[in-house]
């Protein structure tokens, strides 16, 4: 039974431009240039997914054993500019606001009124900051993935959403035991008055959910998003390439280009929606923490 | 006699489970996703003075039930044998 080539995992990275060559005719040379479906070369293009190119970067340095990758300057640069809208916005903040300050108050209120006053009440304005921060963060890094040269959500790679989640994690679990008790916090997991025989079912449950379960998707919820959907628009973008011919892959070349901007708005909003997500979840795992209990 | 069998059946089988296992995820949260909309809009028709407060509830449940269906999209990828991918 002859063994089918398999591409993706099994294969690293080098390899998979050499199996463009072999695979394609012999006497013509694959590169990115002639890699269309139609064409006479029959080159094949690496789908987009986690071992290719895409999401694996070459470093712009090392120092030592520390690679600093494109990922990385993104994070960097979605934290200066967060740091610089506030900055700019209250640093001399006036009674009459200038528009930065307008725009800094807008964001600052969207965040108080819409996440942080429905889920912890007029108490937890002292985590305000932590909150907005979050959202602010969170927001740019996924836009990102739609500016150009940069083109990539850095929340892509699960390093930046477990460190998120572990600062998240860490506040809730020690709040919840400073308020609440070591003992009384997870005794307040399980709900009181009800049978033995759904405790032994629930308690697990509930304790496996603050424990494990609301960090992990925490996490891995805003990971698989902005994963999926530069996917996503990778796949449509590079089917716009590789189906371009002077024939009716024109046709579909044109179709797969307007999935692009569709996908793209779609994308924008996704991105806000996450950042809102991973907000309100937060406020909502804090305010729990601080109540007294049941 | 099985293995002339064997020669002259195509190799049919080179499914990409990763692409199956996606989905058969996706059916669970696609039906949540339904009923969360499908029950938020009969909501509001209502109460239509209700709209901010369920809208917002939507969407948290949205994003809630939408994690399931992107776990399995980005599970392939983690839990990869020499075979799949």
């Amino acid at each position: 039974m002859p063994c089918a080539r398999k591409r993706g995992a099994g294969v690293n990275l080098e390899d998979m431009n050499v199996a463009g060559s072999i695979v394609a005719l012999a006497g013509s040379v694959c590169t990115e240039g002639n890699s269309h479906v139609f064409s006479a070369t029959h080159c094949p293009y690496p789908a987009p997914g986690y071992p290719s190119p895409s999401f694996i970067f070459t470093p712009f340095f090392r120092v030592g054993s520390f690679a600093f990758t494109k990922p990385m300057l993104l994070a960097l640069v979605s934290t200066v500019v967060v740091v610089a809208f506030f900055w700019a916005a209250f640093a001399k903040p006036k009674l009459v606001p200038s528009a930065v300050q307008s725009l800094g108050e807008m964001g600052i209120e969207f965040v108080q009124h819409q996440i942080l006053r429905p889920m912890m009440g007029k108490r937890g304005d002292g985590y305000l900051p932590f909150l907005v921060a979050i959202f602010f963060f969170v927001w740019i890094m996924n836009l990102m993935e739609i500016i150009p040269i940069a083109q990539f959500p850095a929340m892509s790679q699960i390093a930046f959403p477990a460190a998120l989640m572990l600062m998240v994690y860490g506040t809730y679990t020690y709040l919840g035991i400073k308020h609440q008790g070591l003992g009384g916090y997870f005794a307040n997991m399980i709900p009181k008055d009800v049978p033995f025989f759904i405790l032994a079912i629930l308690a697990p449950v509930e304790i496996l959910q603050y424990v494990i379960i609301r960090p992990f998707t925490l996490a891995v919820r805003l990971f698989a998003n902005m994963f999926a959907g530069h996917i996503l628009l990778l796949v449509f973008t590079l089917a716009t390439w590789y189906l371009f011919s002077a024939s009716i892959g024109l046709l579909f070349s044109a179709t797969s280009f307007i999935l692009v901007i569709v996908l793209t708005a779609f994308e924008m909003l996704i991105q806000v929606l996450q950042a809102y997500i991973f907000t309100i979840l937060t406020a909502q795992y804090i305010g729990g923490s601080l109540e007294a209990g049941h | 006699m099985f293995h002339l069998l064997a020669a002259a059946t195509p190799t049919a089988f080179n499914i990409n489970f990763g692409a199956v296992a996606y989905g058969l995820a996706a059916i669970g949260p696609g039906i949540g996703i339904g009923l969360i909309f499908g029950h938020g809009v009969e909501a509001m028709a209502r109460q239509p003075e209700a709209r901010g407060l369920i809208q917002s509830n939507m969407y948290i449940g949205f994003a809630l039930t939408e994690a399931l269906a992107l776990i399995g999209i980005v599970v392939p990828f983690i839990f990869k044998a020499t075979g799949s991918g």
